[in-house]
Formats: C-alpha cells, sequence, structure tokens
C-alpha cells in the first residue's frame, strides 16, 4: 500500500516537471513514427496505379485452388492432418528459400485479429481465415503479388494480384508457382475432372480470374445495371469490393469467371479479357457523354468531393468510397489537380476499419473509426492540396 | 435504393423470381428478407444460401415432386475415404475429400453440367499429378492381370506383376503419396 502510493506520488511529480513535457512530447512523437511504419506496411504492389487501363481496372486477381491427395479437405481433416500439411509447407519455404526469395510465412493462429482482418482487406486472405485459424497459413511475396494460402476451403489457394489489367501475366505467374507446388506435395488431379476441390464450382481448373473494375460514369448514366445484367449472361459474376457477398459501394465492382471446368485456363482468362475491354469502352463512351452534357458538373462533383476529404471530421467507410470515386473520376479526366493513382488506391485500404485500427494500435469503435477515417485522409491528401 | 417491403432501410438484397416464364424484382433490407425467408442462415456458412441452391441443383430437395426417383438412387453412396454421404453432400454443398468425387461418381455428372456445361477437364495437365494418372491406370490393369494369373495358379507370373505393382505404388513417398490420410 505504502509502495504504490509512493509510486503515484513520483508519477505525479515527472508529470507536472518540464521534463516530463519533453517525454510525453518524444513518447508522441514515437507514435506517430510508428503509425507512419505501419501505413507503409499496408501498402502491396497492387496499389500501384500502374499497368495497361490503370485508369479503369484497379487491379487484377487470379486464384487456383488446389488439393493434395489422400487428405480429407480442410473442413473434415483433424488437427493432425491440418498440423501435417502446414508443417510440411512451413519446411517447404524454409528449405527453398532460393527459389522463393522474401516470402514471409505468417501462422494466421499466432496473428492478433486485427492483423487478420487487416489481411482481408489487403486481399491476402478470405474472410474464412479470420474465423478458422489453427494450422492455417499464409504465405506472401515480399511485393504481395503472390500469395498462399494453406488449409482455407481447400488445402491449397496459389494467389497473384496485380495492378491494371494484366490477365495472361497473372495467370503464367500463378502458374508458375503452382508448378513450383506440384513438384513438394501430390496432387489430387483427376484426369476427367480436372483439379479436385472441395467445392464443385472449383473443380477442374480450380482457376478464378477476377477483374476489380471502377465504373464511377456507368453509374452515373444509369446504364450499369442493363450491362451488368449482360455480364452475368455471359457465365460471369459481379460482386463488390470484397467479394461474394458484400456491398457494391465507391463504384467498384469485381467481375470474375464462374465456370471452372470444361474450359482451358486460356479460354477462361479471354472471356474475361474481352468482356473487360467492352466494359472498358463502355465507361469510356459514358464519360465522353458526361464531358459534352456538363464538364462544369463533373468538376463541381469532383472539387466537392475533394473538399469534404479534405475538411471533413468524420467519415463513414460508404460515404468515403463514394467521395474517392468522385475525385478519382476528376483526376481521371483531368478536371481536378492530379493525385497519384497510387495514393487513391492506398486510401482504399487504408481507410478500411481492421486498417484504421491497426494504424492505431489499439481498437476503434464504429464513431472512434469515423474519426480516424477522417484523420487519415486529410493527412495523406494534405500534400495534393 | 430503399427496401421496397419497409421502406426504411437500404435495400441490400435483390430477389428475382421467375415463375410461368413472368419475371418479378424486388430489393428488400436484410431483415425484411430474412423474414420473408429469402435469406436462411447456416452455422457453417455466411449468409449466402448456396448449399440450398446445391440441394435444389441435385434434385435432393423434393420441389414438386420431380427430384423424388433420382434421390433414392443416389442416397445410398458414400465416400469410402471420409465417410461423407452424397445426401450430406447435398446439404453442405462440400466434398470431404478427393476421393468423394469417385465414391458419387456419375451422380455428379448432372451437377457439373449445371454449374459448368461441359463435365470434362480441358485445361492444365500438372506434370506429376498427371503421369501419376498414367501410372495410376497401368496398376489398375496390372491388378487385374494379378486375379487373372493367381486364378490361373500361374504363381512365378503373378509374383513379377506384384512386384511390378509394388515399384509402380513406391514411385511417390511425398505428403499425399501412398495410401488414405485416416483419422
Amino acid at each position: 500500500m505504502s509502495s504504490d502510493n509512493h509510486e503515484k506520488h513520483e508519477e505525479k511529480q515527472t508529470f507536472s516537471g518540464k521534463s516530463s513535457l519533453e517525454e510525453i512530447v518524444r513518447q508522441n512523437k514515437e507514435l506517430e513514427e510508428q503509425e507512419e511504419e505501419r501505413r507503409k506496411e499496408l501498402y502491396s504492389r497492387w496499389m500501384e496505379g500502374t499497368g495497361p487501363d490503370a485508369e479503369f481496372v484497379i487491379s487484377t486477381r487470379v486464384r487456383l485452388a488446389r488439393n493434395i491427395c489422400n487428405f480429407p479437405f480442410p473442413s473434415l481433416a483433424s488437427d493432425e492432418q491440418l498440423e501435417k500439411i502446414f508443417g510440411m509447407v512451413e519446411r517447404t519455404f524454409r528449405e527453398h528459400q532460393d527459389k522463393l526469395p522474401g516470402f514471409r510465412f505468417l501462422n494466421i493462429h499466432a496473428l492478433p485479429p486485427v492483423y487478420r482482418q487487416v489481411l482481408v482487406e489487403k486481399h491476402l486472405i478470405s474472410p474464412l481465415l479470420t474465423k478458422e485459424t489453427y494450422a492455417r497459413a499464409l504465405a506472401v511475396a515480399e511485393d504481395e503479388v503472390v500469395s498462399f494460402m494453406v488449409n482455407e476451403e481447400d488445402h491449397f489457394r496459389i494467389q497473384c494480384i496485380l495492378p491494371g489489367l494484366q490477365l495472361e501475366q497473372a495467370w503464367l505467374t500463378a502458374s508458375r508457382y503452382d508448378d513450383l507446388l506440384e513438384s513438394q506435395v501430390d496432387y489430387a488431379f483427376h484426369e476427367e475432372l480436372g483439379f479436385l476441390t472441395a467445392c464443385p464450382t472449383n473443380v477442374g481448373t480450380g482457376l478464378r480470374v477476377s477483374v476489380m473494375l471502377h465504373l464511377p460514369a456507368l453509374v452515373i448514366t444509369r446504364r450499369i445495371n442493363h450491362i451488368l445484367a449482360a455480364v452475368n449472361q455471359v457465365s460471369l459474376a459481379v460482386r463488390g469490393l470484397y467479394g461474394e457477398g458484400t456491398e457494391m459501394t465507391g463504384n467498384l465492382f469485381q467481375i470474375s469467371n464462374q465456370i471452372t471446368l470444361g474450359q482451358s485456363e486460356e479460354e477462361i482468362w479471354q472471356n474475361l479479357y474481352g468482356v473487360t475491354r467492352q466494359l472498358i469502352n463502355q465507361e469510356k463512351k459514358a464519360r465522353e457523354q458526361l464531358l459534352n452534357e456538363g464538364r462544369e458538373k463533373l468538376e463541381d462533383r469532383a472539387g466537392r468531393a475533394f473538399g469534404i476529404l479534405l475538411h471533413a471530421r468524420l467519415l463513414t467507410s460508404q460515404e468515403a468510397m463514394q467521395l474517392l470515386s468522385d475525385v478519382r473520376l476528376g483526376v481521371d479526366l483531368g478536371l481536378i489537380k492530379k493525385i497519384p493513382t497510387r495514393v487513391l488506391n492506398e486510401l482504399l485500404v487504408v481507410t478500411r476499419p481492421g486498417c484504421l485500427q491497426y494504424l492505431k494500435g489499439r481498437p476503434l469503435n464504429a464513431y472512434e473509426r469515423d474519426l480516424e477515417r477522417a484523420v487519415q485522409i486529410q493527412k495523406i491528401l494534405q500534400d495534393y492540396k | 435504393m430503399l427496401c421496397q417491403s419497409c421502406g426504411k432501410n437500404n435495400a441490400s438484397v435483390h430477389v428475382t423470381q421467375i415463375v410461368n416464364g413472368e419475371k418479378t424484382e424486388v430489393y428488400l433490407c436484410e431483415a425484411c428478407a430474412r423474414e420473408k425467408g429469402e435469406i436462411i442462415d447456416f452455422p457453417w456458412e455466411g449468409k449466402f444460401p448456396l448449399h440450398q441452391f446445391f440441394s435444389g441443383f441435385m434434385g435432393l430437395v423434393p420441389h414438386g415432386g420431380g427430384g423424388t426417383a433420382k434421390k433414392a438412387a443416389s442416397s445410398g453412396l458414400q465416400c469410402s475415404a471420409c465417410g461423407l454421404t452424397h445426401a450430406q453432400f447435398g446439404q453442405i454443398g462440400r466434398f470431404g475429400c478427393s476421393r468423394c468425387y469417385e465414391a458419387f461418381g456419375e451422380a455428379l455428372i448432372p451437377l457439373f453440367r449445371r454449374l459448368h456445361g461441359n463435365p470434362k477437364h480441358m485445361g492444365k495437365i500438372p506434370a506429376r499429378a498427371g503421369a501419376d494418372v498414367k501410372i495410376k491406370k497401368e496398376i489398375e490393369r496390372l491388378r487385374q492381370e494379378l486375379q487373372k494369373k493367381i486364378a490361373e495358379e500361374a504363381f512365378e507370373e503373378a509374383a513379377q506383376i506384384r512386384d511390378e505393382i509394388r515399384r509402380l505404388e513406391s514411385g511417390g513417398r511425398r505428403l499425399g503419396g501412398g495410401s488414405f490420410e485416416q483419422r
């Protein structure tokens, strides 16, 4: 008791002293540096804003579902079986660092929940891996272009995510890592049905190719519903930013193949490529039309959005996404001052709930997140006023 | 867009119904959709009634009577490796292991046709697992040959075939090679 009082007394003294003020300033600076460091960590190469048609296509993603034969799929596997696969992959990554330079091997179970959320928001793991974590892993390259999920719905999910429209490049890259993995394990492969997967919607090639499109002019001109209905007709799925069941916000649309069996990988990505080209052409036409109808209206829209992003104190995720979309369109059309696409892409990720909490290093409730979102956006956009 | 049922919340569920060729579209909020039975929660999945779709696809859920004959024919199927039955597969929409594909065999073809159109793999053939397909076929052929030789009491030749089978089988001793991992 007495020592307790003594400590409290000392604490008071240091807080009132001059040196403690310096201490607080130093601590604050440290926190800010830490935040800056973490913000850099949030960056992945797909946010680069380069690549073909980067004005319309934010990123291209390819994933391959693969399984080891003679093991039950993860949902039915015992802990020991999951551990066996986990251990094998960990060993492989350790022993083959020459072929897999810069890969990090992350044990999902050992990660703090908020960091798991960050990985979802960066498109590196699926929401399933934030719930089922035991003996689950993510192996990810330094630039985060290539990654492997271990013991998700399938034993392996190989992913390649690139900036802009680069379907062929992404497929070839993923296929190369597929070959590398196959040199280490025996795949479940059937000559009639191809690669065998836990879900019948992935069997065959196990290939899902997708593009993330920004189509604001098609939304403003109200043509989007017609066009997306047509996309559905050619066996492609349209989803929101975070895949199945997520809302479509910020005029961002994820288009992906649904058929995985009975077509070759080339046919699958070329089909998506063809449809994407058409969507880009339609979006271009709609942008021209909007410019012809009233350039000032678009300038006004983008300028207002930029103003709100710079000065708002509270921003919901939904509002921020819409405003960022308006600004992006303004920048693309040269109506407002240039902000690098990279910065706009980073903002899409930094303003997600998990990322905000990771940056601050503590849990934030919805209100605190709206506050922090506005703070982060201001900080980043400050340089482009 | 606001929910067309309660008019209060934002609509997040788009329901398209086609009844006798008449198409109706409704936009609902999550609460109203759930109330109307458009969303069914499964404890092991998100909010997407994927499994129901599969059940419907496979004729496991009798809707209007058509599927009952099929149900009787396929419900007895069970995967000997992981124990999953065809009926369970119909409910959860996921296979238990890669052997399920063989176990349910022909019963899966209509599902693959509906999901993908062409039920034959046209894509990449992996270097090793693809080679294994050939080896497996060879082993199968040799096993039949072995049975024949044993029946003929040609034991010397049978022993040779047995050794050949062993040689082929010991080809892959990696993880996943060999026999099925029992729990």
